[in-house]
This record gives structure tokens, sequence and C-alpha cells, in this order.
């Protein structure tokens, strides 16, 4: 052969197309998959015990890990805390560290990756094992809207869980903060609790901090739903769906995050 | 005169893509009350057709009518209207594993009727009985054999009392004792039910055994149809060769390869 290059070119600039117009079309298919989910929601609300048995699976099994992780991280922020504002003799600050830290970033953060990798990645594969073994097929031959009846409810639970784990994570934190600061190191507990209660603006911290929590619910539960739904229904399928569902819902909760934290407390002061 | 056809199929062609078309100008016609079988081997293109039927796959030429119904026209709310009149039976049952058997056969009569739950446990009492497995209602899928999770979806796709039930290779994986115990019901239900039937199998013997004609499909093609006596008769070597089970004949036993000589003198030596 003459010259293979142009040809090589030619292939590498081919598949590279054919890549971005792939992930084009399944960001575009994600999309009106939501808007469908969305559409077709009215199930899991006139049957909300079909959404109240998804909350148990997604929230309340989850509620070990969000709480144990949530006291230890508080305990930590604890440790840490304090060992940089005594620098400064400012420890009875450290109520305010703690719950600050928790709750507008580490409470949605921490709980909302926890939830990926927990609940995130079971929706993915029972949906995904659905699909393989014909039982979505099944469901729609019956005359039975799957998306209705099987996608919907679990995202609405989704959605619904996220925040609560969320504020019971934080919840969780500022008592591991308290056992470490006040009963362990001897921070002052009036000043610990007092400081907190005078410098946390319902509003401003604890209500965007639920607001994070809610589009991480929406963005985990919805990456989770569609990637079951999207398998392969082969073993091979439904693994590589649920390893995506962790990684592209962690992803997206930490650039969610930062767009949020953007928004909700540079208080215009970014130029 | 003959009776209006439960299924139409009229030059139905069907492709995922121009390039691979899976079933080219296929015409049948279902007549009521029958058990029908479609035979032919694996990735023949006799499951599409049950799909197309099935409202699941649009034909992309032709005529389908099922039920009465041109499926052309339907939109999908239709095609979920048209499906509770139809049932069913997927290779390996596909039951609910969430759900017990009870809830499984149950699950059509909550989505689509508001019975109460006492003449409901009635109901499913009755379709459980019907499989013999009354007694397997508060088992969970997980617990039954092959065999008993084929009957218990046997109990789920008749629920609503279809007039029309597809079967989707359902003695794939059986015993012979369960595999005979699915084709005498599959018989049986539809004779008692005044069903229609199409079973989709490759199963020679146990689907001569209970369906009235069949129809063989090859490579997307109608080849040969009959009653299974004309069947056995028949001298089509296609026919003859699916009947009697032989490795060569029009189906080669060989994926088409280059010359064995040419390719065992040229591999590995160059």
């Amino acid at each position: 052969m003459a010259d293979p290059a142009p040809n090589g070119l030619v292939r590498s600039l081919e598949r590279l197309g054919n890549t971005a117009t792939s992930k084009i079309w399944r960001l575009g298919f994600a999309a009106r998959f939501f808007a469908y989910t969305l559409l077709h929601s009215g199930t899991a609300f006139r049957r909300f015990g079909l959404t109240i048995r998804e909350i148990y699976f997604a929230g309340v099994l989850s509620l070990i890990i969000i709480l144990v992780s949530g006291l230890f991280v508080g305990m930590v922020l604890g440790l840490q805390g304090y060992d940089t504002l005594q620098r400064y003799g400012s420890s009875e600050a450290l109520g305010i560290l703690v719950s600050l830290s928790l709750v507008r970033e580490l409470g949605p953060v921490v709980a909302g990756l926890l939830f990926a990798s927990r609940a995130g990645s079971a929706i993915t594969a029972e949906i995904g094992l659905m699909k393989a073994t014909e039982q979505i097929a099944a469901m729609e031959m019956m005359a039975v809207d799957p998306i209705a009846r099987v996608v919907a409810p679990r995202f609405w639970a989704g959605v619904i869980s996220m925040p609560l784990l969320a504020v019971l994570f934080s919840a969780m934190g500022i008592f591991g903060g308290y056992l470490v600061g006040v009963q362990l190191i001897g921070v002052d507990e009036g000043a610990f609790w007092s400081q907190m209660q005078a410098s946390v603006d319902v509003r401003e911290d604890i209500l965007n901090g639920v607001i994070k929590s809610i589009v991480f619910g929406i963005a985990v539960t919805w990456i989770a739903v569609f990637e079951g739904y999207d398998a392969v229904p082969t073993a091979e399928g439904v693994s590589g769906a649920t390893t995506r569902t962790v990684v592209t819902s962690s992803l997206a909760i930490l650039a969610l995050d930062f767009v949020l934290t953007a928004l909700m407390f540079t208080g215009g002061n970014v130029r | 005169m003959a009776a209006t056809p439960i299924v139409e199929l009229d030059r139905v062609s069907f492709g995922y893509d121009a390039a691979r078309p899976v079933l080219h100008e296929v015409s049948l016609s279902i007549e009521p009350g029958s058990v029908v079988g479609i035979m032919g081997q694996s990735g023949c293109g006799k499951t599409t057709m049950l799909r197309i039927i099935a409202g699941w796959l649009k034909a992309g030429a032709g005529r389908s009518t099922v039920l009465g119904e041109d499926l052309a026209r339907l939109d999908d709310a239709q095609v979920f209207a048209l499906r509770r009149r139809m049932g069913m039976l997927f290779q390996f049952g596909a039951l609910f594993t969430d759900m017990t058997v009870f809830d499984n056969v149950a699950f059509q009569m909550r989505e689509h009727t508001t019975l109460p739950e006492e003449l409901l446990a009635d109901l499913v009492a009755m379709k459980l009985e019907a499989v013999g497995l009354r007694g397997a209602a508060q088992l969970m899928p997980s617990s039954l054999s092959g065999g008993m999770a084929r009957r218990v979806a046997l109990a789920r796709a008749i629920a609503l009392d279809p007039q029309l039930m597809l079967y989707d290779e359902p003695f794939t994986g059986l015993d012979p004792i369960s595999l005979g115990v699915i084709a005498r019901l599959i018989r049986t239900l539809n004779d008692s039910l005044g069903q229609t039937s199409i079973v989709v199998s490759h199963d020679v013997e146990e689907c001569f055994g209970i369906v009235d004609y069949v129809y063989f499909v090859s490579a997307g093609r109608i080849v040969a149809q009959g009653t299974p006596a004309e069947l056995r008769r028949s001298s089509d070597a296609f026919v003859h060769q699916f009947v009697s089970g032989a490795p060569d004949g029009p189906i080669p036993f060989h994926y088409p390869a280059p010359a064995y000589v040419a390719d065992l003198a040229g591999a590995g030596h160059g």
C-alpha cells in the first residue's frame, strides 16, 4: 500500500465522530426518558404504596450507612476543626464550623455519593435484571407501561429519600462533632450550640442544603433508572450499567455541587 | 363460509435495517380456535413474527391484522388495549421475581380491574388450579423449578382470559415430564377457554403433537406449511431435514467458509 496514513486518519475521525454522535444520541434519549418518566408519574402518586415500597428499599435500607458515615464525618470535623480553630483562640466557633460544613456541603454531597453507591446501583441492577429476564417485556405484553409501574415509583422514591437522608446525615454529623468537640475535647457546650444557633440561617444555609440534596436526588435517581432501563440485557451489560451509574452520578453530584454553590453562596462577590 | 382469521399477515416484511432483512413477504392466516405452530431454526425470524403479531415491532411492509385490528393504524394506547386481549408465555417464564406466585398471577387483574381482593383470590386460585399449582400460591419464583415457573407464567398469561395466546419457545430447557405437561396444557387451555394459540418452537415432536397447522420458516420466509400429518409425509427437502433432525441438507452443517483444503494449505504457513 502506498500511503496508509490518510486511511488511518479518516478512520480515526470516523470513530471520533461515531463516538460523539452516539454519546449525544444517548443523552437525547436520556432526556426523552426523563420527560416520559415525569409525564407518566401519575401511577407513582395515585398508588403511593408502590412508591412507599421503593422508599423503603432506597431510603430506609440506606439509613445505616448514612447515619454511621454522618457520625464519623462529624467526629472528624470536630477533631480537625478544633485543631485549626484553637490556634486562633476561637475553639468555641467549632459549632459553626461543623454545622455549616455539614448543612451546606458535606451533608448533601457525601449523602448523595453514598446514596448513589448504595441505592443508585441497586436500582440500576434491579431494573437491568428485570430487563434481562424479560420481566419488563412481560409487563409491556400485559399492557402495563413499565415506565409508569417500575421506573416512576423508583424515581420519585429516590427524589423523596435523598433530602431526608442528607438532613439525617447532617444531624448525625453535628451530633458527632458535638461528641468529639464538647464531650471529648471539652469545648464549652453553651458556646458550641449558641454560636451554631446564631450563625446558621434557615433559608440561607439549611434550605439551600436541602435544595442541593433534592437536585442530587433527581440526578442520581434519573441516572440510575435510565442506566437500568437502557442496560444491555446480559450479565456484562447489567454490571457495566451499574458501574456507570455510580461513576456518572458521583461526577454529576460534584459538578452540580460546584454550580449550585456558585449560585447560592457567593452572594454576588464573584466577578 | 370460513370464519374471519384471528391473525392474518399479508406479505409482511421486516428488517432492523435495510442491510439485514429478517422477514421477507411472510403471509399466514390463523383460524379461530386453532393451535398453530411456527417452526424453524434459531434465528430464522419466528420470534420476530410473534413480536409483530404482539404489536411489539412494526412491520416494514405488508399488512398485519390481529383480532380484527390493522396493526399499522394503531397508536401506542390502542396497541396496549389490544394486548389486553392477548396473553404471552415467555421462553423462561419472565415471572416477577419480587412477587409471590399469587401476586404474579393477580398482577394483571390488579392493574386492569378493580375487583375486590376476595374475588381476585378466587380467580387466582382457579387459574392456578388449571395449571395444577394452587398449592404453590405463596411460594416465591426463586423456589420454583423451571417447569413450575413456566406453568405459573402460563396461569399469569391466561389471567384475563385472552382470546389469543402467544407461546415463545414454551418447551425450551424443560425435562420430559414438564415438557409433556406444558404441551398438554397449551392444547387443553386452548380448547376449554376457546382461545386461539400460536406456538413458536423448534421442538418437532412436542409441537406436532398439539398443533393443528404448522408454518415452517427459514431465513425469514415461509418455506412450507400444512397439518403435522401432511408435513411428516412431505417430500420437501427442508421439511424432511427439520423433521428428521438430519445434520446436513438444505440447511448446511458448515458455516460458509473458504475451501477446506485451501484453508489448511494457506493458514499458518504464510
